[in-house]
């Protein structure tokens, strides 16, 4: 038996795969709480990225090499602990040595522990699939999960808040207070709009891609 | 093996449990003298922030006693209590019942300026929110203010640590004439022209609201000793007034 390589042309699949024909958030329409709740601002976007990126590769490769000796009777009990202890492993590391960090991310470290895309992937793809697999399907997932959260957040804070990273990007002399015709969208700072910027890029995504359209 | 028996179902969640408790707590105790020092660190960069010193968190050790030159402890009555100021929890203190709460006091110098800072604890939408806030001499105007919070929503609330927020305190007075008024966040706007009031934020109007009640709660407990020291202020000035006149007076007699 030859052994496939780690990068074969089906394994880059399962990582570029969720970038587009099967992102958690648009085709998936998983993850979509924290969608709503931290993409006012590009920031703890970004944290959270790449918080769901270490969290969910590696809780994939723990459930892939243990896929065999769990009782699948309480599999779902066993990824949440899987989950829950990287998670608080995470949180404490946080803290301690780039507190700063920790504080951005705030309560939503603790969120990553119910975000169901983590919980997806463990129990559709690394419960069936060795651990190489398991770990590319969680680089992919997780990318494809981060891309939409910054895209997301990216508008929201622009058109929100007129900034990006915190910083000012729209001239303050457009601003209607300083004499100009400019004003920021406050609706782009409230919850729906999130849901709204995430139908947009399913609507555009579908324009694009469309083996994604159902026939019926 | 059978992994679906309920012997080795119940042997595999010992097993994980335990292992799992062991990692966690390892950690745990590891880890807890570096994120106790991060969060004093942080206390006394707060502190500090809320009379103008903005450092990075690493060098406040080293800071912190060259601006803080007094702690003191004081009671709802106003009085001066024995303990030390800094340790002090606010959290453990706002359980108590008003009267025998232990009320913090920083007293630093700015430019040969004695500032007052007294240290805030409330409840914000999600959870606690705590802040600084520092008195000029006259114990009445407010000379810088520091907020932050535990979890309120990033880009809403949350933004009551920014500074376009909390400068707004700033040359507010939280006395009018000798009743306490604190100073209210107000949704919509504040008229600028309000001693007593600043902007709120959109989109945060609990965060705002606690924020008012956090100012107005922890004032009102302070508000008997700054009482006191404005009167002792008022002699004194009426004293070196006198002392100016009769020199005056003096000069012209002779």
């Amino acid at each position: 038996m030859s052994k496939e390589s780690l990068f074969s042309k089906k394994n880059r699949k399962l990582l570029t795969d969720p970038l587009d024909d099967n992102n958690p958030i648009t085709v998936q329409v998983l993850g979509i709480c924290s969608a709503l709740a931290i993409t006012v601002q590009l920031e703890p976007a970004v944290v959270m990225a790449l918080s769901v990126f270490f969290v969910l590769s590696v809780a994939n490769v723990i459930v892939s090499l243990l896929r065999n000796l769990i009782p699948s009777r309480i599999r779902i009990i066993v990824q949440l602990v899987v989950i829950a202890t990287l998670v608080i492993l995470v949180d404490e590391v946080l803290k301690a040595f780039v507190y700063d960090v920790s504080k951005e991310l705030s309560v939503f470290v603790g969120l990553i522990i119910t975000n169901c895309i983590i919980m997806g992937r463990l129990e559709a793809f690394a419960l069936g699939n060795t651990p190489g697999k398991a770990f590319l399907d969680g680089l992919g997932n997780a990318f494809g999960y981060g891309f939409i959260l910054i895209v997301v957040a990216f508008f929201r804070e622009l058109l929100g808040s007129g900034t990006l990273f915190g910083t000012q990007v729209i001239p303050l002399e457009w601003y209607i207070e300083n004499g100009g015709f400019y004003a920021n969208n406050g609706m782009m700072i409230l919850p729906p709009m999130a849901l709204i910027t995430v139908g947009v890029l399913i609507w555009i995504q579908r324009m694009r891609n469309r083996k994604l359209i159902e026939s019926n | 093996m059978d992994v679906n028996k309920n012997t080795y179902t119940f042997t595999f969640a010992i097993i994980m449990v335990v292992v799992v408790a062991a990692i966690l707590s390892s950690t745990y105790i590891k880890l807890k003298p570096l994120q106790d020092k991060n969060i004093e660190l942080e206390k006394q960069q707060n502190i500090l922030s809320s009379i103008g010193v903005n450092i990075l968190r690493d060098s406040a050790s080293l800071i912190y006693p060259i601006y803080i030159k007094e702690e003191l402890v004081i009671n709802s009555k106003g009085e001066i209590l024995e303990g030390s100021a800094f340790d002090i929890d606010l959290k453990k203190e706002l359980k108590k019942d008003k009267d025998s709460q232990q009320l913090p006091l920083f007293i630093s110098e700015v430019n040969q300026e004695k500032k007052y800072i007294i240290p805030l604890r409330g409840k914000g939408l999600w959870g606690p929110i705590w802040g600084f806030i520092a008195l000029e001499e006259d114990f009445n105007t407010v000379y810088g203010a520091v907020f932050d919070h535990k979890a309120e929503t990033p880009g809403l609330g949350a933004e009551i640590n920014r500074s376009f927020f909390e400068d707004q305190f700033t040359g507010k007075s939280i006395f009018e004439a000798d009743k306490l008024v604190s100073i209210i966040v107000v949704k919509g706007g504040a008229d600028p022209s309000d001693m007593h009031a600043v902007d709120g934020i959109s989109g945060g109007t609990i965060t705002s609201d606690g924020v008012t009640d956090m100012l107005s709660e922890r004032l009102s407990l302070y508000s008997p000793y700054l009482q006191r020291m404005k009167l002792d202020n008022e002699v004194k000035s009426v004293m070196s007034e006198m002392d100016t006149v009769s020199s005056i007076v003096d000069s012209i007699i002779n």
